[in-house]
């Protein structure tokens, strides 16, 4: 068997591989995307249609008539934002303290910080609730907002991160008369950039497709994000699945542009990012 | 004198520099300290979550603290077998499949081969989907009638189970979904571990005439054990912790509680049935569990990290 032979062989064996397996992650994709263009009256036709015969977008148009999906993208967008916001603000603030300052107890709360990783959103969710309830803050955007400013995985990634930043630059800084707050501005946060820009990434993910704290919290329609609004909306159209995949299909737009564009550049912290204590 | 205005303008200084962690350590009392404490206290009393809880109040007290009734009641009831009994059917079912095609992924993807990239975005979608637009995807893929995965297995002539409405084929049905939802996420784990393996032992390997199939079970699984493990330990705490594709794929936990796990289990008492009591005591036991994995996990991490370098 010739050398060039073997070669075609084992491509065609790998392409063959990869193609099976990508399919086999696309049906779903594909029966999603084929089934929100289909009618009503389609939907349950036998033989199935894999291709809507007769395609419509009537199903976009309902899920925004007939149900707030706009309201729902406005406020999965503005949580998102600012709940990465929060996250990097108080977890650099944080992430700087433990990396270059000295103050008694640091280790120790250091630890501790840590080991609140052992614990699961499941287990601290009734007393949260509570917690919530008795700070009349139950159906808003605080209440949903409130754990961004504690993630341990940001500030474990960014202390690591800042530990790499020589004190020199610190020293420096201090002697032309800078304070701390100006030190983690214009030294730690710019010379963190790539660190803060996946994170970024991942707690944008997180915000976006968080499902079990907003469900309890957010109990009003106006203040609903897209996962809250298309378990609602399962409800409310129970076996309609032109409008379900169709909300799904939106819903899952914007998170893959920004992978797509992020792509490459941090897929190291990305894989990482989803290991979550 | 001097010395002690030094310490005094240390410790003026210390606290100055502890303030940056105002923000998070509010957040690690108010979102960890006080609601374990809490799940704690709660899970000694009935109290339903209707009335107020006044934790401070005696009368409140008298009325609801039933020592360690509800943890009694989870242990006899049978409810915590059950669900550790569909937990483990989960698991059992889950681990080996993901665990093959996350290898698999992994292998395909480290080969250098032109579009190696594009499959690894095109295996990674599912894990950027939130699980609600995913579990509403599989219950209707999984519709007996009018689903993908029956209607594909019609054209090869098997004829489908009816999934999710059948007390036996639902939790494989989360399966699935889950393996789907997952295994590019661990593939791409696993795809770190084959990066870091030194290629001079393939071509060791080669010169002294070992075939593809023993180098792979002869090198690269065993430097691939400790993220194997890793990825086991990481996967098991999550299966304790499915919660959407239970709640969304199978309404009231799949007939005859098939699919009734933990965190389903603690929602629905919390509420629906306002049982917060119960609920809260099945909280502590899950956290039990949990924290038992996770310092297992701590303990191989470290020979992950260390491996690594």
């Amino acid at each position: 068997m010739s050398n060039k032979y073997k070669k075609t062989l084992n491509a065609i064996g790998y392409y063959t591989f990869t193609i099976i397996i990508g399919i086999m992650v696309m049906i779903p994709f594909f029966w999603m995307l084929s089934t929100s263009f289909k009618s009503r009256g389609a939907l349950t036709a036998i033989p199935i249609e894999w291709i809507p015969k007769e395609p419509t977008a009537q199903s976009y148009v309902n899920i925004f008539t007939e149900f707030p999906f706009g309201r729902a993208i406005i406020n999965s967008g503005v949580i998102s934002v600012l709940y990465t916001l929060i996250t990097l603000i108080s977890a650099s603030m944080a992430a700087f303290a433990f990396a270059k300052l000295q103050f008694r107890g640091r280790n120790l709360i250091f630890k501790c910080y840590l080991a609140a990783l052992m614990i699961p959103a499941q287990v601290t969710l009734i007393p949260l609730f509570l917690i919530m309830n008795s700070l009349n803050l139950v159906n808003t955007y605080t209440s949903v907002l409130i754990p961004s400013i504690f993630r341990t995985f940001a500030i474990f990634m960014l202390v690591q991160q800042m530990k790499t930043i020589p004190n020199d630059f610190i020293h420096s800084a201090k002697i032309d008369g800078a304070n701390n707050f100006m030190i983690l501005r214009k030294i730690m946060i710019p010379l963190s950039a790539p660190t803060l820009a996946t994170l970024a990434i991942i707690t944008f993910m997180d915000a976006w497709n968080d499902y079990l704290w907003p469900l309890v919290m957010l109990t009003g329609t106006e203040k609903q994000t897209i996962p809250i609004a298309l378990s609602r909306l399962s409800g409310q159209f129970k076996s309609d699945y032109t409008v379900l995949m169709a909300g799904s299909l939106i819903s899952m737009i914007p998170i893959i542009i920004i992978y797509i564009i992020a792509q490459g550049k941090m897929k190291e912290g990305l894989s990482l990012g989803g290991i979550k204590g | 004198m001097a010395i002690r205005k030094h310490r005094k303008q240390n410790s003026f200084e210390s606290v100055k520099n502890a303030s940056f962690l105002l923000p998070s350590f509010t957040g690690f009392l108010v979102l960890s300290i006080i609601p374990i404490v809490l799940t704690f206290i709660i899970s000694f009393t009935s109290w339903s979550g209707l009335q107020k809880l006044e934790i401070l109040s005696k009368v409140f007290w008298q009325e609801n603290f039933i020592g360690f009734e509800n943890y009694k009641e989870i242990l006899t009831s049978g409810e915590l077998i059950r669900v550790l009994k569909n937990t483990a059917y989960f698991v059992v079912l889950y681990i080996p499949l993901m665990l093959t095609g996350s290898l698999l992924i992994a292998t395909l993807l480290n080969k250098p081969y032109k579009g190696a990239k594009v499959f690894s975005i095109l295996y990674y979608i599912p894990v950027l989907t939130s699980w609600i637009a995913g579990a509403l995807i599989w219950k209707w893929v999984l519709s007996p009638e009018y689903g993908a995965i029956n209607n594909l297995l019609a054209l090869i002539g098997i004829e489908g189970p009816g999934w999710l409405q059948d007390s036996k084929w639902a939790m494989p049905g989360i399966v699935l979904a889950s393996v789907w939802k997952d295994v590019g996420f661990y593939g791409l784990i696993l795809l770190g571990g084959l990066k870091g393996i030194n290629t001079m032992y393939y071509e060791a390997a080669k010169i002294d005439g070992a075939s593809k199939v023993k180098a792979f079970f002869k090198i690269t699984l065993p430097l691939l054990t400790p993220y194997i493990f890793f990825v086991l330990i990481i996967s098991m705490i999550n299966a304790f912790q499915i919660f959407p594709q239970v709640m969304i794929m199978t309404t009231d936990a799949g007939p005859n509680g098939a699919t009734q796990v933990f965190v389903e289990r603690i929602y629905k008492y919390g509420f629906r049935y306002y049982e917060m009591g119960y609920a809260t005591a099945l909280s502590w036991v899950l956290f039990m569990i949990i924290f038992i994995f996770t310092s297992i996990q701590q303990k191989v991490e470290k020979r992950w990290v260390h491996y690594e370098q």
